[in-house]
């Protein structure tokens, strides 16, 4: 399955039984140098919307909200050691979290790359 | 994801809002717009806060804070030109601040706060003592943006028929920071390297008349520059000419003012505050703590020898997490102790870094505090400011 997006900017991609997350370079773009991530940890269990982790630039602090429902099974330490990967490579190795989704359907219903390219045209 | 708390408050730009003269150069230079206290203002260029923080210590920054109030005062009861008339105009000023002005040097400048009858802080600002003979009985007045119609009604309503404000509406400010600052400034204005810290001196640059004063709100040394705002963007593209200088936005403005240990007006300091817990007592003049005569005398003079209730501190979070305006600070058995004022993370620091007021007892350097962040106490210290040592130019 492609990569899947919500109108928060976070994005997941489903990679066998994990969905993987993170922030959208739109999002990353907006908040600037990320200097500090804040992760959940593993086993931490989430409804979609619930506040998952906490990432920082320095102005401003936001949430990245569980774009899905699931269980936290491997966080990305690496963001945390050096959080310019967050802006370096938002759609890759800058990924926050894989979650073991609950409900796998919750993915399908998220915007695709042309319906958030669109969305992000309008804000 | 969504933003749960900023360093300052910026939003983006919704109503009709002032501009500055520069505002088209801020939008030429791919400035990111927001509102800042009834101005459209520049938050960060392309570059971004993190790389025009490290630009500004590491060469020479140029900011825009034309929104910020100028003003001279000049008396209306001694002749103008003399050393009387200097007192004149400085004896009244004092009547609304703590400062000695009256001992200022010609082209000498000094930070102090206007006062409310509590002592509390109206706004902070810069007063200075114009360098030309003929300009004597009369001071040149720098104020925050967000205060200036409320300063300006209070200082000209408070010393009618003594003295006159005229508000420098039609002059710009620029800020020209950095440790490359002076060569560049005096490359276009032969003489400004002779200038010491705290001082203005009037210059002439293609007969538009400057006043420029060495001053900041960096930390580093440089350079504040009043301009008649038809010259400001000539000004500012002539500095700009220069490889070493960038433009610079109020959110690195604000992330090298923090690391500065410097306050920003209604947030570290505002009505409440005496600018003894403020911790800017050295905004009080030797003669004017002894002699009183000013808003308030009689809690910042019992403050200055009892000691304040609450003092603004540094404190330095020892993780990597910063806790932003507002964040509670507890003691080491979880009792509120105090808050945050500003916080957020020091490009030069490397680290996360606030200030905020602690309940006296807690004040001393080295003290360990906790921050409440998202719900979690964090461990931190008491630490003396600045957090990045000041580069002033003193000679």
């Amino acid at each position: 399955m492609s990569v899947r997006f919500t109108k928060d900017h976070e994005w997941v991609r489903l990679e066998g039984e994990s969905a993987v997350i993170g922030i959208s370079e739109h999002a990353a773009g907006q908040l600037g140098d990320v200097v500090f991530v804040e992760l959940p940890e593993v086993g931490r269990k989430f409804s979609k919307g619930d506040d998952m982790a906490v990432v920082e630039s320095v102005k401003a602090a936001s949430d990245v909200y569980a774009p899905i429902s699931g269980e936290v099974v491997e966080v990305n330490q690496a963001i945390v050691d050096d959080p310019s990967k967050v802006n370096a490579d938002p759609a890759g190795a800058g990924w926050f979290v894989k979650l073991k989704p609950s409900d796998a359907s919750e993915i399908g219903a998220l915007m695709d790359e042309s319906a958030y390219s669109a969305f992000v045209g309008t804000l | 994801m969504a933003a749960i708390a900023h360093g300052t408050e910026m939003t983006p730009v919704t109503s009709p809002l002032k501009k500055t003269a520069l505002h088209g150069l801020h939008l030429s230079l791919g400035a990111k717009m927001v509102e800042f206290a009834g101005y459209e203002m520049p938050v960060q260029y392309a570059d971004g806060v993190l790389k025009e923080h490290l630009h500004t210590r590491a060469k020479a920054g140029l900011f825009d804070v034309s929104h910020m109030g100028q003003a001279f005062l000049e008396t209306t009861r001694a002749k103008a030109g003399t050393d009387a008339a200097h007192l004149d105009i400085a004896d009244a000023i004092e009547t609304l601040l703590p400062g000695e002005i009256r001992k200022l040097k010609k082209g000498g400048m000094r930070y102090s706060v206007l006062l409310n009858e509590d002592g509390g802080v109206l706004d902070d600002l810069m007063v200075t003592r114009p360098s030309a003979e003929d300009k004597q009985g009369s001071l040149f007045l720098v104020v925050n943006a967000a205060c200036k119609e409320a300063d300006f009604a209070h200082i000209g309503a408070s010393l009618t028929g003594r003295a006159v404000l005229r508000i420098a509406a039609d002059r710009s400010l620029l800020a020209l920071q950095g440790p490359a600052a002076a060569r560049v400034l005096c490359a276009i204005i032969p003489g400004c390297t002779q200038q010491t810290f705290m001082t203005m001196a009037p210059y002439d640059w293609n007969g538009v008349q400057l006043i420029v004063s060495r001053c900041g709100y960096t930390g580093e040394d440089g350079f504040e520059v009043s301009v008649p705002s038809d010259a400001a963007e000539s000004l500012a593209k002539a500095l700009l000419e220069h490889p070493d200088v960038a433009p610079i936005g109020l959110g690195a403005r604000d992330s090298l003012r923090l690391e500065a240990g410097l306050c920003l007006y209604g947030h570290d300091i505002d009505a409440t505050t005496s600018p003894v817990e403020g911790n800017i007592a050295f905004a009080l003049g030797k003669r004017r703590r002894e002699e009183g005569g000013f808003p308030g005398a009689a809690r910042i003079r019992r403050e200055l020898a009892e000691g304040p209730a609450r003092l603004r501190v540094g404190l330095k979070p020892e993780g990597r997490a910063p806790a932003r305006e507002g964040t509670d600070i507890v003691d080491m058995t979880g009792r509120k102790i105090g808050v945050v004022t500003s916080g957020g993370f020091g490009p030069t620091l490397g680290g996360p870094l606030a200030m905020g007021y602690v309940d006296f007892a807690h004040a001393q350097t080295g003290t360990g505090v906790q921050l409440m962040v998202r719900g979690k106490p964090l461990p931190a210290v008491v630490v003396d400011m600045p957090f990045v040592p000041h580069s002033y130019y003193r000679g």
